[in-house]
């Protein structure tokens, strides 16, 4: 294999004009994931972005790389057929909580299903944007948008707890200001084969301004850091922490009240996605302490290399297909003059 | 009741035979019975007879309606004769009737003093008041204007299983054999081929193999022994054109047409597909054969089969997706999007009775407007039509060809006829078939200076360059926002928008320049001229020649592209004094052609989930020669 080109960030900024609200989430999101490209490993002629629709989705416009900016909710499709027909690109979806959850949600949770090779990152901004301002299948119960002037009465998905429902072998959520945690997040999520998804909590000034406020103005004691292998604890002196109680529930605890081995330690590679579950359950919202970072990371066959797999060991089988014989078949007969 | 004996064969006299040029024989029975596989079976041999033929299947949509009802009744016709044919046949001369049910839905339609088979032991008093008859049909004379040959099948059929070691259902099961067997005496086809059909069928079950083989053999044996069949018949061989054949049905040869535009091209074959009748084998044979590099996903709905054969076609695949009339509704937006992204994309719908879910398993060809019109804005797509079941196999090349070569969806419409209907087929050589490798020609390069401009249009086909991801240096960006000429970028402009809308229609209308013009068959000097598409070709064709038969001239034209139209149509229909339409719709294609054309297409229209009869067209075509000649 010959090395790989010295990328930098600016090889794979396009040369479109960013047409996002001004103080945006999408600005931090995409000026991260254009920073990680460098580091994918990949060629760049090898991307793919692919997205649906709503704000979120303009994103392959500003990337420098094959993108593709499909219809409402069918960006996971649409990418599992790019990466099934070619398992050498590196595919990404782009996708919000409405593109995703709502109207895309079953092509969503079946490519997660697949473990198709695909890094779907999905902005959550509990609102609709570009349709301006409608609730979303995030927003918490009773909301008052145009659509819902009595309050909404749907009660919302939890992204992280559909994707672990929905088999997936790599989840994990993340902030859009949280610069390194963002870029650690998305290139772990690109490094791991099968399908990654990533929740981050993005903020959208102009129709749902500081839904995630909580979190993000003080991280210490909102903010639950999961690292594999470790304690899962937080707050200033990290004072705080998870244990699963006798009725098998997590509840937050003082960590001094508890011995060590009575204390959650974080295993991403669980097979057994119960507990990963369990941990996405830990805020019923955003404005409790919420968990970030990789609540599951293990290893399943990737659907577009056993497809190709099958197809290779089909020809080493049987041989490339002869057509002439394909089509005479098994019985035919003779007619002449 | 006490049946005949099964005696040794040597020892019966050989029965005279009578020589026919053309049967129709329907199987009819519960759809418990294995109607469909004894009348594919008994297609087999009439192909190992070197017969011409046509079948109709015609089941339920039921997958197990209650034994012996009027709904559960599944049924096969085989049209076979020593010439050539183009339908199945209008009116069966032969019914095995399996049951009461089978027998009154399908008595109507045997000719007059046909021959009737039917299997008295299911002629109880339950299976008679289910198929809601009051007293027993075959003791009330009802039945007096046909050939009744009253079989007990069940007992014989168990009686020659004795011997194995078999439940006594199990060995009912094998009473279709029978039949078979019997039929295949009285139309002396070739017993062998059946034999190790059912040796290879039964590779794993050795003993049900035998059995089924026993039961076949004692039809047989039953025919050629017993008093009741005082004749044999025989259809000679048909005088084909001399070549190699085979049998084969429309979603078979379909599938291959698939399978060959990848070789032909190529390029590697992806389809994403969602199972729907009558569309779904064609995903079951295409997935068969990965050694053609072919893949195939089943996706979870609908949309993202389409959605995940774009995909496909963006990374560089030949790509299709195939489905019926409810299942296009579901990917009508992602069509769009493949138009407006102009990728070669090939979108079979296998046409079946709508509208909603319809008639799943009946044939109807009313989606010709949903594939010119179904979709938002001005978005013209190329339709090809394939007019038999071998024919599938060549306008599946076409389509492919259509898509690859003006980077656009194509639209192959088919019908549940031709999807299930059988013909004997000429097996192509491959050397004759369409090189489809120059149609490809994927960017490698800049286009404009040092620039790469995604939708620089190539001046003769209109179409944009294909760059797959992969290719260094043509990283671009496409999708469904209108797209400004050339560089691809995102465009509110006003004026562009009219202009892409105008380039897309005119590279849409320009292959009109690159398909055959339409050809004339029968009299040019005709006042009617008979126009068709898709699969009321044969029973067309059957019809015209039979009114020329009459001293009548009539002309027929049959449109493979019905968009664009050839170019040569409106010259072609201002050139007769009447243009005729039959469909199996209520006149879609006579409003296209009144519509861009200003004639005064007639149509004749029924949706009965069935084929037009060659008697009923042959009428109206008269009743229209003679009204203005």
């Amino acid at each position: 294999m010959t090395e790989l080109p010295q990328y930098s960030k600016k090889d794979f900024t396009s040369d479109q004009e960013v047409r996002w609200c001004p103080g945006c989430g999408d600005y931090a999101i995409l000026a991260n994931v254009q920073s990680t490209m460098p580091d994918l490993g990949a060629r760049k002629e090898d991307v793919v972005f692919v997205s649906g629709i709503g704000c979120s989705s303009r994103f392959p416009y500003y990337m420098d790389t094959y993108g593709f900016h499909s219809i409402h909710g069918r960006a996971p499709a649409i990418a599992t057929g790019v990466a099934t027909a070619n398992p050498d690109l590196k595919v990404f979806v782009i996708t919000g909580d409405g593109d995703g959850l709502s109207i895309g949600g079953n092509h969503l949770i079946h490519a997660l299903r697949r473990n198709a090779n695909l890094t779907i990152i999905m902005f959550n901004n509990q609102i609709y944007g570009l349709t301006k301002g409608q609730y979303s299948p995030t927003s918490e119960v009773g909301k008052i948008t145009k659509s819902t002037p009595f309050g909404s009465l749907d009660h919302p998905f939890n992204p992280v707890s559909v994707a672990l429902g929905a088999e997936a072998t790599f989840v994990a959520r993340t902030i859009d200001t949280e610069r390194d945690h963002l870029r650690e997040m998305v290139e772990a999520a690109a490094a791991h084969e099968g399908a990654a998804f990533i929740e981050v909590y993005q903020n959208c000034n102009i129709f749902n301004d500081g839904a995630f406020e909580v979190v993000k103005d003080s991280p210490e004691e909102n903010q639950i850091r999961l690292t594999h292998g470790e304690q899962v604890r937080f707050g200033a002196d990290d004072e705080r922490a998870l244990r699963m109680n006798a009725r098998g529930e997590l509840q937050i605890v003082a960590a001094a009240d508890w011995p060590d081995e009575e204390l959650l330690v974080h295993d991403a590679t669980r097979d057994d996605p119960t507990l990963a579950f369990a941990l996405s359950r830990v805020a019923a919202a955003p404005t409790a302490p919420t968990p970030f970072g990789i609540f599951r990371q293990v290893s399943r066959p990737v659907y577009d290399a056993q497809v190709q797999a099958q197809v290779d060991a089909d020809v080493a089988k049987r041989g490339a297909g002869d057509l002439q014989a394909l089509i005479a078949g098994h019985e035919t007969w003779e007619v002449t003059e | 009741m006490e049946g005949p004996q099964v005696t040794d064969t040597t020892a019966a006299p050989e029965k005279p035979v009578q020589t026919l040029d053309t049967v129709t024989i329907r199987f009819a029975g519960d759809s418990g019975d294995g109607m469909q596989l004894t009348g594919t079976r008994f297609t087999s041999a009439t192909a190992d007879a070197n017969n011409d033929l046509a079948t109709l299947p015609d089941f339920p949509a039921e997958i197990r309606a209650p034994a012996g009802s009027l709904p559960g009744v599944s049924g096969f016709q085989l049209h076979f004769a020593d010439h050539d044919i183009l339908t199945p046949g209008d009116a069966p001369d032969v019914l095995v009737a399996m049951n009461p049910a089978a027998l009154k839905t399908n008595i109507d339609d045997l000719v007059s003093g046909g021959t009737l088979v039917v299997n008295t032991d299911a002629f109880t008093r339950g299976n008679l008041k289910k198929a809601a008859y009051e007293t027993n049909p075959l003791e009330d004379n009802s039945l007096e204007s046909y050939r009744v040959f009253s079989v007990p099948i069940t007992t014989l059929t168990v009686g020659a299983l004795e011997s194995f070691e078999l439940s006594k259902k199990e060995k009912q099961r094998s009473k279709n054999m029978f039949a078979l067997g019997l039929m295949s005496f009285m139309f002396s086809r070739p017993t062998q081929g059946t034999e190790e059909w059912l040796r290879a069928k039964f590779a794993k079950a050795p003993e049900v193999a035998e059995a089924n083989i026993a039961a076949f053999r004692a039809g047989w044996a039953f025919g050629e022994t017993t008093e009741i069949f005082s004749h044999r018949y025989e259809v000679p061989p048909a005088k084909l054109a001399p070549g190699t054949y085979r049998q084969i049905t429309g979603n078979t040869a379909l599938s291959y047409g698939l399978i060959a535009s990848g070789q032909l091209s190529g390029l590697p074959f992806f389809l994403g597909g969602y199972p729907i009748t009558p569309a779904s084998d064609v995903l079951h044979e295409l997935s068969r054969h990965k050694n053609f590099n072919v893949k195939t996903v089943q996706a979870e709905d609908e949309i993202a089969g389409i959605g995940a054969s774009l995909g496909a076609a963006f990374a560089g695949n030949l790509a299709a997706t195939v489905t019926s009339g409810p299942g296009i509704a579901l990917k009508g937006e992602t069509i769009g999007l493949a138009l407006s992204v102009e990728l070669p994309l090939v979108i079979i719908n296998v046409q079946r009775g709508g509208p909603s879910t319809g008639l799943p398993t009946k044939t109807e060809q009313s989606d010709l407007l949903q594939a010119m019109y179904g979709r938002n804005g001005d978005s013209s797509i190329p339709i090809v039509a394939a007019a038999t079941p071998g024919d599938c196999f060549f306008a599946a090349i076409e389509a492919s060809r259509l898509a690859l070569k003006y980077r656009t969806p194509v639209f192959l419409l088919t019908d549940g006829y031709l999807a299930n209907g059988a013909e004997p087929w000429k097996v192509p050589d491959v050397s004759s078939l369409p090189d489809l490798t120059g149609e490809v020609n994927f960017a490698t390069g800049p286009n404009a200076g040092e620039e790469f401009l995604p939708f620089l249009r190539d001046s003769g086909t209109g179409a944009r360059p294909w760059a797959k991801p992969g290719t260094p240096g043509l990283e671009h960006r496409i999708g469904g926002l209108e797209k400004k000429d050339g560089t691809g970028n995102i465009s509110y402009d006003p004026d562009n928008h009219h202009h892409m809308t105008m380039l897309r229609k005119a590279k849409v209308d320009g292959i009109a320049a690159d398909i055959p013009q339409l050809t004339i068959d029968g009299d040019p000097d005709a006042d009617v001229v008979v126009a068709g598409w898709g699969s009321t070709y044969g029973p067309i064709r059957q019809a015209v020649r039979k009114v020329r038969k009459t001293g009548r001239k009539v002309a027929r034209v049959h449109f493979r592209h019905l968009n664009p139209f050839p170019a040569n149509t409106e010259e072609v229909l201002q050139g007769f004094e009447r243009v005729v339409v039959p469909e199996m719709n209520t006149g879609q294609l006579s409003m296209l052609l009144r519509a861009q054309f200003l004639v005064d297409a007639r149509g004749y229209n029924q949706v009965r989930g069935l084929p037009f009869t060659t008697q009923e067209l042959t009428e109206e075509i008269t009743a229209h020669i003679d009204e203005v000649s």
